[in-house]
């Protein structure tokens, strides 16, 4: 028998010669399945998770009780308004669930190419089978975890970013199984590897040709499903695990639903709804037993009970009276009410994607809506928390000016720059005056050989780099871990100074004159985050042993001369405040006893088995030291169009905007500078691992020693900088008392501040800010708003999650909850949509609970006028009907189309949503309001008719009118009335409102003309017009 | 490493399959059509509630309710409407004896003649109520306990009767039509009135008993089963006449087919049930005589009653209720009243209203006026 915990695989199919006969093993085909139902399974499925939801269920128990017991009203009644719900929403479950199977599909029906018998076969991806050998070509993402065979690079390697998977897009290198053979067609061999698991970085798998031949294979050799090719022209790679059995797949999990604050509302309201609607039938049922009490009250001579009744027992028969009174005034727990919201929320979200005003050019998309049941969401955020890069940031850096010697180089617009820098006696440009002609020099080639740039291969048409010529405009050549060096190197290049790039040890550069100077590359100290600089060692044709650094300011300044500072710091900080990120450039020349004693201790220091990096870093301090500055830089993160409009308005709302980002904090903090979240006037407070540090030396005690409550008083904006480590270190304390302490006193500080910057962030760190804040008092509203799939966690974590749908893959769109192309669409849709959304919303419940209230309110009072005998005051047809067709589709009209406000005035005033902040309109004073109404129209209702019949003859033939005739005339108010009401309060009439309205009140007329013309007359009609006029203006 | 996570990120967006498990799918959209309606910018009319426009609504409305209201109040007032209780609560009064001594099964009617004086003449067409108090018609087991299509002439309900009508379903095994205890609770009193002449003798007062029902309720629900077969008490062979009832439906009005059986316009009256425990019921109508004498004129009458509806047990009273009837129906001052006050209410908060603006209104430029 098979080991459970591993698999085999024969690769392409073929058993080894030498193993007995193969028993086909088998696997889960390569389907993708995200949907939820099938066509078979969807119906009890469906209708399972629905009554789940305890307002259906308490309609179902509603409805079987009126089956069961003998009750006032009809099942039909309660029946009708539960089955039209939950058609409405299994319809709608289907749609989205339709869609899910369509981009299954989307996904399943990809056709990918595979070797089957030395034939390659174009499949389905669906198709693929464990064992299959598949091709993959450049920028297509791989249909299954495979392993890779075989590269079309010489050096067995291919590249792949992972962006989608975990957010990292930079370029990884994969390996192909060492010493197998080049032709796939007649490789034999198994591959035994581990159960599918959700690890992405673990895989242990051996790897055997049918002869002795075993190579351990582990996660370099493995391509996941999901990650994509890149830099590799294409690739071969067995299918070691399929469809669900991916660990793209097991890592998925599914989008928790969200639900809005308005539906916490409304379940509060029902619960004061519910407690009426208890205590109504309560106080029915005990007064229906006093009332009975009374000699011949209960079974006067004229009414007399069935023996079946008089069988009872009086207890069972007070249970069912109970039950029969819920029964009666059920209808003021509105079933339609969640089919309207639904409805409304469904609809609504079709405006959000239809907005034109969303439309990008450039991608030729609009915006996308995931969600519809968080639309009134947009209109209640209180803190935005979004990514830097790519969202605030367009990540494209630009290098734009430079310091040299402290004469400020302002690059000129492009077009005529050429022309300008290629002269080969003249400056660079330059503004007033010109730095000596060695020093730009020095500083350019600083520039050029300063860096861990690579020079990319051109795709292609064979390697451009072996020919010494890069093409000026073929900017795409370079791949850094950091997009500024990428800018430097290019800004150097628009001086006339370009990286060609590396020859074993040798950096090769072209000079202005197109020379080609080459530097032998002896050491490169890396970039850290403490020390905030990096440097090379480079060593001359001529001989030259020279040290070329760069790096922030803080960090070189106290590291050369002072008076070379003084020149070139004015510079460094108006381009810091300007939200440039600068980087400072300096250079020394080692003579050659201290490059070999640096040399040396470079060598110990890497070689070094404990304590490798502090050794390393002294050696760095050490040879770091003494340099003379030469210039600094200043590149820009272009910001989003719009970005700092857009932030001012969305601060102008009352919304927080926290920056969470995995950048630096200097680059961060001058996007924050840029954005205009940090003004001049901020003061900044810092929390990093650095002031940490000095803190500790100077006052171990407390970092958090600043006392919140001076801060109130004093008109300062303050912005707060944490990294990540100091936040692990402030989340996750070790469990003492203290830690809590500091989490609370950590929100305490940040939701004082107006701007918060959190750097250096890893992905799930993002989520746990988001959480924190999210379960802070008073429960905010937060949003995320994120483009790369690193921001995937917190977009799914936050109230609403926003996805751009920028650059990074479509990770984060696919996992938002609305997806818009630009970050300068946020405006538009939390001020516009969403303070709409919200004010339509609360409107839409608030006028829900007030119809249903005086609906049901007259016929609670008749009960007092009817011996308590759960004798209904309307006709059956009209219960069932008056939430369905007479009073459904002016709110619901309302609801979509209302604008209380235009659109353009509450753009163009942001503070206009501090109005609605705070679920405004959904809190106990406004439902309070409408209650009373409600209780108030009620009473004017029911007893204005009581007065109207104490003398039933109302017609001019002495005819007098019975008890359906006083429903109705009761009813026929509370249509024109709550019809009226909304009429009243609708402020954007446009022609569906009038129609809808008017239509409505139409289609009562009609249809109580034909439905009544057997209990009425024409005449009765006319009564009730006047009547109505007169209870309508009391209202 | 230099920020590891931060990378040239190159245009890896549009992955040729959106690979993985999308929520709704990616549905591409094509540039959104430009029309009014799904940019939400259809031509609206919004309504500004200024005091400009407030004000003259709440003077306008006040100023046409209160007229409307002292019409109305007018009106009902003009109604004449005399009420005569003859119950016989108190041992003085004439029908004493008779609602004492009450039996369902005595076979001798018993009387009782109620005078009463008219100080003023009826002029118009007087209608004669029959009016009932603390009686619960409208009590659900009541209400429900009737057969609509056995009072629609159904064949099949007629010999088998909806459940609903019990315990008023069979008697003696047969089934009862009508069935039901509305049905088999019909008013039962005989009323007639007859005028004293100065000079002591007795002029009976034609009571006309035609046209007390709803028109919709005699033509449309009710109809005798056997369509225009005249012969009823074949048609009802079979049945059982309700237990209280003397005689059978078909016995109703033997004088005139048309208003015989379930077409008789007092079981159609009572059937049609009432909304309030208290209630009056057309009986009769008296026409006006063609000449100008007034239909009652002034002066003595008597009311004979044929006592034969029990309502002592349960408290009720019975009432004799003489009206004229105006366009608006039978006298009800609270019509009137309700348009006074609603457009007294209006007009006062009109003033109140302005002088607020007058006083206030410039220093707050838009002052709303909540409605």
């Amino acid at each position: 028998s098979r080991k459970v915990d591993s698999r085999t695989i024969y690769v392409g199919h073929r058993p080894c010669p030498t193993t007995e006969a193969l028993i086909p093993p088998k696997f889960c085909d390569n389907r993708i399945v995200s949907s939820k139902y099938t066509v078979w399974n969807f119906l009890p499925k469906n209708l399972f998770e629905q009554f789940r939801r305890i307002a259906n269920f308490y309609f179902l128990i509603i409805f079987l009780v009126q089956v069961i017991v003998d009750t006032p009203t009809s099942p039909v009644t309660s029946g009708l308004p539960l089955f039209f719900v939950i058609t409405v929403t299994a319809i709608k479950q289907g749609y989205e669930d339709w869609l899910r199977h369509k981009a299954d599909n989307e996904v399943n029906k990809y056709l990918v190419t595979v070797l089957e018998d030395g034939r390659r076969a174009r499949k389905e991806s669906e198709k693929i089978k464990v064992g299959d050998v598949v091709e993959v070509v450049e920028d297509e993402t791989f249909p299954c975890d495979l392993i890779l065979l075989q590269s079309s690079r010489e050096d067995e390697t291919c590249f792949v970013t992972t962006a989608s998977l975990d957010g990292e897009s930079n370029h990884k290198t994969h390996y192909t199984v060492p010493d197998t053979e080049k032709n796939l067609e007649s490789l034999s061999a198994t591959i035994e590897c581990e159960q599918p698991q959700p690890d992405l970085y673990k895989f242990v798998t051996v790897f055997s040709r049918c002869v002795v031949f075993f190579r351990s294979l582990g996660p370099e050799n493995l391509l996941l499903k999901g990650a994509t090719l890149k830099n590799t022209q294409k690739i071969y790679g067995v299918a070691v695990y399929s469809g669900m059995e991916t660990k793209m797949a097991l890592n998925y999990q599914g989008k928790s639903q969200k639900r809005s604050a308005v539906e916490k509302s409304i379940n509060a309201f029902l619960l004061v709804y519910l407690c009426i609607l208890v205590s109504k039938a309560l106080v029915c049922t005990t007064l229906k037993y006093v009332w009975q009490s009374r000699p011949g009250q209960d079974e006067p001579w004229y009414n007399q009970k069935t023996q079946k009744e008089k069988d009872t027992n009086l207890y069972l028969k007070m249970f069912t009276d109970f039950l029969s009174f819920m029964v009666l005034f059920n209808f003021i727990i509105p079933v339609s009410m969640y089919v309207t919201v639904e409805m409304q929320k469904f609809l609504g979200s079709f405006f959000i994607s239809w907005d034109k005003d969303f439309f990008d050019p450039e991608i030729q998309e609009g915006a996308l809506v995931n969600t519809s049941d968080l639309n009134e969401e947009l209109g209640q955020v209180e803190y935005v928390f979004t990514d830097k890069t790519g969202t605030l940031t367009q990540n494209n850096m630009e290098f734009i000016e430079c310091c040299i010697d402290g004469f400020q180089y302002k690059y000129a617009d492009s077009g005529t720059e050429l022309d300008g820098f290629c002269v080969t006696d003249g400056p660079v440009s330059m503004l007033q005056q010109k730095a000596g002609r060695e020093k730009e020099e020095l500083f350019l080639r600083a520039l050029c050989l300063c860096h861990t740039v690579q020079v990319k291969e051109a795709t292609g048409q064979g390697d451009g780099v072996g020919d010494g010529m890069i093409h000026p405009a073929d900017l795409r050549g370079f791949i850094a871990s950091s997009p500024d060096e990428v800018a430097l190197v290019k800004g150097a290049m628009k001086y006339g100074f370009k990286f060609l790039g590396m020859e074993s040890k040798n950096m090769r550069v072209m000079n202005r004159n197109n020379d080609v100077e080459t530097y032998e590359l002896l050491h490169v100290l890396n970039f850290d985050p403490v020390r905030r600089r990096m440097s090379v060692i480079v060593r001359t044709k001529s001989g030259d042993t020279m040290l070329f650094c760069k790096g922030a300011d803080s960090s070189i300044f106290p590291r050369v001369r002072q008076e070379e500072v003084d020149r070139i710091r004015m510079h460094v900080e108006r381009n810091a405040t300007e939200g440039y990120r600068t980087l400072c450039v300096a250079y020394k020349l080692l003579s050659s006893e201290e490059y070999d004693q640096a040399d040396t201790g470079l060598r110990e220091a890497k070689l070094a088995l404990q304590d490798r990096e502090e050794k390393l870093m002294a050696v760095y301090n050490q040879v770091e030291t003494g340099m003379s500055l030469i210039g600094a830089t200043a590149v820009e993160d272009r910001l989003q169009e719009e970005a700092a409009e857009t932030m001012e308005a969305l601060q102008g709302a009352g919304m927080k905007v926290w920056v969470l980002t995995g950048d630096k904090m200097e680059t961060a903090k001058s996007t924050c500078y840029a954005c205009r979240l940090f003004q001049r006037s901020t003061e900044l407070l810092e929390l990093t691992v650095r002031t940490l540090h000095s803190w500790a030396k100077s006052k171990p005690v407390s970092a958090f020693s600043v006392p919140p409550r001076s801060w109130s008083s004093a008109n300062q904006d303050y912005g707060f900088i944490i990294d990540g480590a100091t936040l692990s270190l402030v989340l996750n304390s070790s469990p003492d008392s203290n830690s809590s302490c500091y989490k609370s006193l950590f929100l305490q500080i940040c939701q004082n501040c107006t701007t918060v910057l959190c750097c250096r962030m890893a992905p799930l760190q993002k989520a746990q800010i988001v959480k924190m804040v999210k379960n802070s008092k008073g429960s905010p509203i937060t949003l995320s708003i994120g483009d790369g799939a690193n921001d995937v966690s917190m977009i799914l974590e936050a109230h609403v999650g926003i996805g751009i749908k920028g650059r990074e893959g479509r990770q984060a769109v696919r996992n938002s909850d609305y997806a818009i192309p630009k970050l300068k669409h946020l405006k538009k849709l939390l001020l516009g949509h969403g303070h709409l959304y919200y004010v339509r919303i609360a409107h839409l419940v608030q006028y829900f609970f007030y119809k249903n209230l005086c609906f049901i309110l007259p016929q609670f009072l008749y009960q007092f006028f009817c011996g308590y005998s759960q004798q209904p005051l309307y006709d059956a047809a009209y219960l069932t009907m008056y939430n369905i067709c007479f009073t459904s589709m002016p709110i619901l009209a309302n609801s979509l189309l209302e604008q209380h406000i235009c659109m353009e005035v509450l753009m163009d005033n942001a503070a206009l949503y501090r109005d609605v902040a705070k679920n405004a309109m959904l809190r106990w004073g406004p439902f309070l309001y409408w209650t009373l109404l409600g209780v108030y129209q009620g009473l004017l209702f029911f007893f204005g008719v009581r007065f109207l019949f104490s003398n039933p003859a109302l017609q001019d033939n002495g005819q007098v009118f019975g008890n359906w005739s006083y429903g109705t005339i009761v009813f026929t108010v509370l249509v024109f009335t709550v019809t009226l009401k909304l009429a009243m309060d609708t402020r954007h009439w446009t022609w569906i409102n009038h129609f809808v309205i008017w239509g409505s009140l139409a289609f009562y007329m009609f249809f109580s003309f034909f439905w009544g013309g057997i209990i009425c007359n024409q005449k009765r009609v006319k009564q009730i017009k006047i009547y109505i006029l007169s209870l309508r203006f009391v209202t | 490493m230099m920020a590891s996570n931060y990378n040239a990120k190159e245009e890896d967006g549009h992955q040729p399959a959106a690979i993985g498990h999308g929520g709704a799918g990616t549905v591409k959209n094509k540039k959104p059509d430009n029309t009014a309606f799904k940019q939400q910018r259809l031509p609206a009319w919004q309504p500004i509630l200024t005091a400009g426009t407030v004000l003259p609504a709440f003077f306008v409305i006040g100023l046409i309710f209160i007229p409307i209201g002292i019409g109305l109040f007018v009106t009902s007032n003009n109604i004449q409407e005399l009420e005569i209780d003859y119950t016989g609560v108190d041992m003085s009064s004439p029908c004493y004896n008779c609602s004492q001594s009450y039996s369902w099964n005595s076979t001798k009617p018993c009387l009782c003649s109620v005078p009463f004086f008219l100080d003023q003449p009826f002029e118009s067409n007087v209608f004669m109520y029959y009016g009932l108090s603390n009686f619960y018609q409208n009590h659900r087991r009541y209400v429900k306990s009737r057969d609509d299509s056995q009072l629609n002439g159904d064949k099949a309900s007629l010999t088998s009767p909806s459940k609903e009508c019990e315990p008023y379903r069979t008697s003696d095994n047969k089934p009862i039509a009508p069935c039901g205890a509305i049905a088999n609770s019909l008013f039962n009193d005989t009323l007639e009135l007859y005028y004293i002449d100065p000079n002591g003798s007795r002029t009976a007062i034609p009571l006309v008993k035609k046209g007390i029902a709803w028109w919709t309720d005699k033509h449309v629900k009710f109809r005798n089963p056997g369509g225009n077969d005249n012969n009823l008490t074949v048609v009802f062979q079979g049945t059982s006449k309700p237990v209280n009832w003397r005689k059978s439906v078909y016995e109703l009005d033997p004088s005139d087919p048309d208003n015989n059986g379930f077409i008789n316009e007092d079981f159609i009256v009572w059937m049609r049930t009432a909304a309030l425990p208290t209630f009056r019921k057309l009986y009769r109508i008296i026409h006006k005589k063609t000449n100008m004498t007034p239909t009652l004129p002034l002066g003595q009458y008597i009311l004979e009653v044929t006592y034969n509806y029990p309502v002592r047990s349960f408290e009720g009273r019975k009432r004799m209720i003489l009206s004229t009837i105006s366009w608006m129906g039978g006298k009800n001052p609270f019509l009137g009243i309700a348009y006074i006050t609603v457009g007294s209410v209006c007009f006062f908060l009109g003033i109140v209203l302005l002088i607020i603006h007058h006083k206030y209104g410039n220093r707050n430029h838009s002052a709303d006026i909540p409605s």
